[in-house]
């Protein structure tokens, strides 16, 4: 049971783990992941690697749209482009995975820069719609510059490789995704413990005077832009080298906005939001599938509603969440959190 | 020249089209200052609900667009009322999100009602195509332009005269004043909703009656965006002329470019066109700096 | 000594001339009041200063130096900090976040060095929360309530962080804009002293918007007048309670009731 702090060093105060009771916990978390791979089954490795993929998506989207306060409706085309680079880096020029990895994480991030820096003059929804716009320009240059992406066929690669090892498994895939989640998550969470982060938010709350309390809204901005888009490049990356394959169709406006829902559902501005959004919005399409799977017995054409099923639920999501739990997952972990805080001496 | 003058003169009937869909964008932002993602699926659920009228009730187009009207009105007002009426007050970021998520629930709701695939109307109009000198004019497009443009006349000289009008504009102008003259502010907002709602579904009719329906249809809505950039947010007037150039640029954008690209283009010009213009004028051609304040 | 100078300076929003020909010098190390009645330019005054409007004409000079082509973070990064009349804090942060965010730009940590964090960036922080702890929220009795969100303060008390994060900013110059509106006598006078304290512990120049007679004439060295835009006076708190044009148009009505 957890008491109460007795702190002696401001570095003791500001940890992000701050007492004993919780970095065991986090030892726990690390030993379950660790465990994991060994003790299921193919199709729960296979989610996890896609949860822990889009994990990092949505920890970039977060970091732009919740804690930076600029709404992008591009967040999968940048994925998009994070994916492209790397399968045209490895299957033209047999570059190393290694070297994909943060390429592809750069090219994004130059695309970001480019959409983003003119968005120190945008503000709210002219911004939105800036995003919008990018979005549909990369969708159609994914679709129609086919000398380079293949077209609609997309292009194929063969799975890859680090350190000797291939990994044609979703067994082996789980560890490189875990410990990029693991990388990319204490990084953001990191960049919330330095004036970056702090600025980010001061942007958010209030930009005017955030101006005025010294902070460079250009620089921060595209800052913010360039974490963001870096952190999808390497999500679409691996999501690429996952499948083993990429196409246009992966990257529509409706996965931007699922994108959107995620943070907004795990709770805008906190990391810890993201994974759960990420979790969640990749969980519950499955809950679906295997639900209308079932039914097929009783309805033979159950199937025929799964996509406008999910595309019902998706927005319920989002319109339940913002109308009754704006902060999100989070803030439902939080309260949960709290009440275990001094249980079952509470009073 | 003649083929540009005949994609010109169809863009120009495009866009009045156009013109009456951002309408049902524009009259919602001017009262509550809300981006109304949604506009798109208003409209992909009026033509449906018309198509299903005449079609599966066979009833004639006379009573079906009172109805469809009625539907529309019912519909805007409902999501505002149950919807956007608590969002009151919360940041922009939400606003937009709530309506994002709006027009994912309508579009999957419209394609678990009616399916996925492609239904065409039955025909409303004259099949005679409109010759005007070498210019010829599709039947559909044609009428379906003047009926947008009675339609959008008709939301003009509600809003400059009659009292909703007059009570919709003080809303938009001064929340506050507005609600000391005795205006019930909230009903505006519900009111705008509602006539936001009908332009938008009057405006899917017309364009369902030319390419057919599907549920998809609500993408023509994003074209919104371009227009209302280019025509100012709150300016009714704005919307149509931004209507007329998003029109016009599309077309020709189409007619010259589509055949290297195979496609595509004449989706995607109005947004070219629109970052070009936030690149130079970050709030749109017509739009006003706000004077912020500390 | 003057540290700042507002020379000539005017401002038009269109048609609107919100401030004509203003002119006046900001001694180093004094507590410089400006009051007006409501709409007399009192805040776009503040405004020009700190680099968020744009003057239609005239220059500022601070430290000897035509500042008016600077954005307001680099004007707040020589060492102007400010406060404002409608409390600008930052509600998705902590008190104490909000205050390490005005020493933002005396921090070096970039944003490679922000995603690593250990080391340097570390070090930085560290060093940071020292300092603020023992000059800033000890000196402004603010102990308790480091941890809170702002949103759940007192008015009072939010004041009081603002304050706080402005003197994060180790500034030369305090632009306060009506730090004691709103509060009652108690605060009041707590403000009163912080900023007497301010003034003379830390040796920062104020300038301050204020409607607060009282307050005004106990604690400031001198007072410009300013009415539609354009100057009254500008003189030693006696000084301008004696000059005519100001009892016309602005102490006088008090005087009348």
């Amino acid at each position: 049971m957890y008491i109460g702090d007795f702190k002696e060093t401001y570095a003791s105060d500001q940890a992000v783990f701050v007492n004993t009771t919780s970095r065991f916990w986090l030892g726990v978390l690390f030993v379950l992941l660790a465990v994991f791979p060994f003790v299921v089954g193919d199709y729960l490795l296979f989610m996890a690697n896609l949860i822990g993929i889009t994990i990092i998506g949505a920890v970039g989207l977060n970091i732009l749209t919740g804690c930076a306060g600029q709404i992008s409706l591009g967040h999968a085309a940048f994925i998009g482009v994070g994916g492209y680079t790397a399968a045209i880096l490895s299957s033209r020029f047999n570059m190393p995975f290694l070297l994909c990895l943060p390429l592809s994480g750069c090219m994004s991030a130059a695309f970001g820069i480019i959409v983003g820096g003119p968005s120190l003059r945008l503000k709210g929804m002219y911004l939105c719609i800036a995003t919008l716009s990018a979005q549909l320009i990369l969708e159609f240059v994914f679709v129609h510059w086919e000398s380079m992406t293949g077209g609609i066929r997309g292009i194929n690669i063969s799975p890859p490789q680090i350190f000797g090892v291939v990994l044609d498994n979703d067994f082996k895939f789980y560890f490189l995704t875990v410990t990029l989640v693991i990388i990319c998550v204490t990084a953001a969470r990191n960049l919330f413990r330095t004036r970056v982060g702090r600025a980010f938010i001061a942007i958010r709350d209030r930009d005017i005077s955030a101006e005025l309390m010294g902070i460079s809204l250009l620089r921060y901005k595209t800052y913010a832009f360039a974490v963001s888009s870096f952190m999808a490049g390497l999500s679409g990356c691996l999501w690429v080298n996952f499948l083993k394959t990429v196409t246009p169709e992966h990257f529509p406006l409706l996965e931007s906005v699922r994108y959107l829902a995620m943070i907004i559902v795990g709770g805008m501005g906190s990391i810890l939001g993201s994974i759960f959004g990420a979790v969640f919005m990749t969980v519950v399409p499955e809950g679906i599938k295997s639900i209308l799977g079932l039914l097929v017995s009783v309805f033979p054409n159950a199937m025929s509603f799964l996509f406008p099923l999910q595309q019902v639920i998706f927005g319920l999501l989002i319109v339940i969440f913002l109308v009754f739990e704006p902060h999100g997952l989070a803030e439902i972990w939080r309260r949960i959190k709290n009440y275990f805080h001094l249980w079952p001496f509470d009073h | 020249m003649d083929i540009f003058l005949q994609l010109i003169s169809s863009g120009f009937l495009v866009g009045g089209i156009y013109a009456l869909i951002a309408l049902g964008f524009v009259l919602i932002y001017k009262a509550t200052n809300i981006i109304n993602f949604a506009t798109g699926e208003f409209m992909m659920i009026g033509a449906y609900i018309f198509y299903s009228l005449m079609v599966y009730l066979e009833l004639s187009p006379f009573v079906g667009f009172p109805l469809v009207i009625v539907c529309a009105a019912l519909l805007g007002a409902l999501v505002e009322r149950l919807i956007l009426r608590h969002m009151l007050g919360q940041p922009n970021i939400s606003i937009i999100m709530v309506t994002i998520g709006l027009s994912s629930i309508l579009l999957g709701l419209a394609e678990m009602i009616w399916g996925s695939s492609f239904r065409s109307f039955p025909p409303l109009f004259p099949r005679k195509p409109i010759i005007l000198g070498e210019i010829v004019l599709r039947s559909n497009l044609f009428y379906g332009f003047v009926m947008a443009m009675v339609v959008v006349a008709v939301f003009l000289i509600v809003f400059k005269y009659a009292k909703v009008g007059v009570a919709m504009r003080a809303t938009a102008n001064d929340q506050v004043a507005a609600f000391s003259m005795g205006i019930n502010v909230k009903t505006m907002f519900t009111i705008s909703w509602a006539f936001g709602a009908i332009a938008a579904s009057l405006g899917g009719i017309i364009i369902g009656n030319i390419g057919g329906v599907q549920p998809t249809l609500g993408h023509i809505g994003l074209k919104i965006f371009p227009i209302v950039i280019l025509g100012g947010l709150d300016s009714i007037i704005g919307a149509v002329i931004g209507g007329f150039i998003v029109g016009i640029v599309e077309n020709l954008a189409g007619g010259y470019l589509d055949p290297y690209f195979y496609g595509g283009v004449k989706d995607l010009a109005p947004f070219i066109v629109l970052l070009f213009i936030l690149f130079i004028k970050p709030y749109g051609l017509f739009g006003t700096k706000e004077i912020e304040r500390l | 000594m003057s540290i700042l100078c507002v020379d000539d300076v005017s401002l038009a929003f269109g048609g609107l001339e919100v401030l004509c020909d203003v002119s006046f010098e900001v001694n180093e190390g004094e507590i410089f009041a400006i009051i007006g009645p409501n709409g007399a330019g009192k805040t776009s005054v503040l405004n020009i200063i700190s680099g968020f409007y744009r003057p239609k004409k005239g220059t500022v000079f601070f430290k000897g130096a035509d500042i008016g082509h600077l954005t307001p973070d680099k004007r707040a990064a020589q060492g102007m900090s400010r406060t404002f009349q409608n409390i600008a804090l930052y509600h998705g942060m902590s008190v104490l976040d909000n205050i390490k965010l005005g020493a933002h730009s005396h921090l070096k940590t970039g944003l490679m060095g922000g995603l690593w964090y250990w080391g340097a960036a570390h070090r930085e922080e560290m060093a940071l929360r020292k300092k603020i702890e023992e000059d800033i929220i000890d000196f402004l009795e603010i102990e308790t309530i480091r941890k809170q969100p702002v949103g759940s303060l007192a008015y009072g008390l939010q004041k009081r962080v603002e304050l706080a994060r402005a003197l994060a900013m180790r500034p030369e110059i305090l632009l306060m804009d009506e730090p004691v509106a709103g509060m009652n006598a108690e605060e009041t006078e707590d403000m009163a002293r912080f900023i007497l304290d301010i003034k003379e512990e830390h040796n920062i120049t104020i300038v301050l918007i204020e409607h607060d007679m009282q307050m005004i004439m106990d604690i400031s060295d001198q007072v410009l007048v300013l009415n539609f835009g354009q100057k009254l006076t500008c003189g030693t708190p006696d000084e301008v309670q004696k000059h005519p044009e100001v009892i016309k148009a602005y102490l006088g009505r008090e005087k009348n009731q």
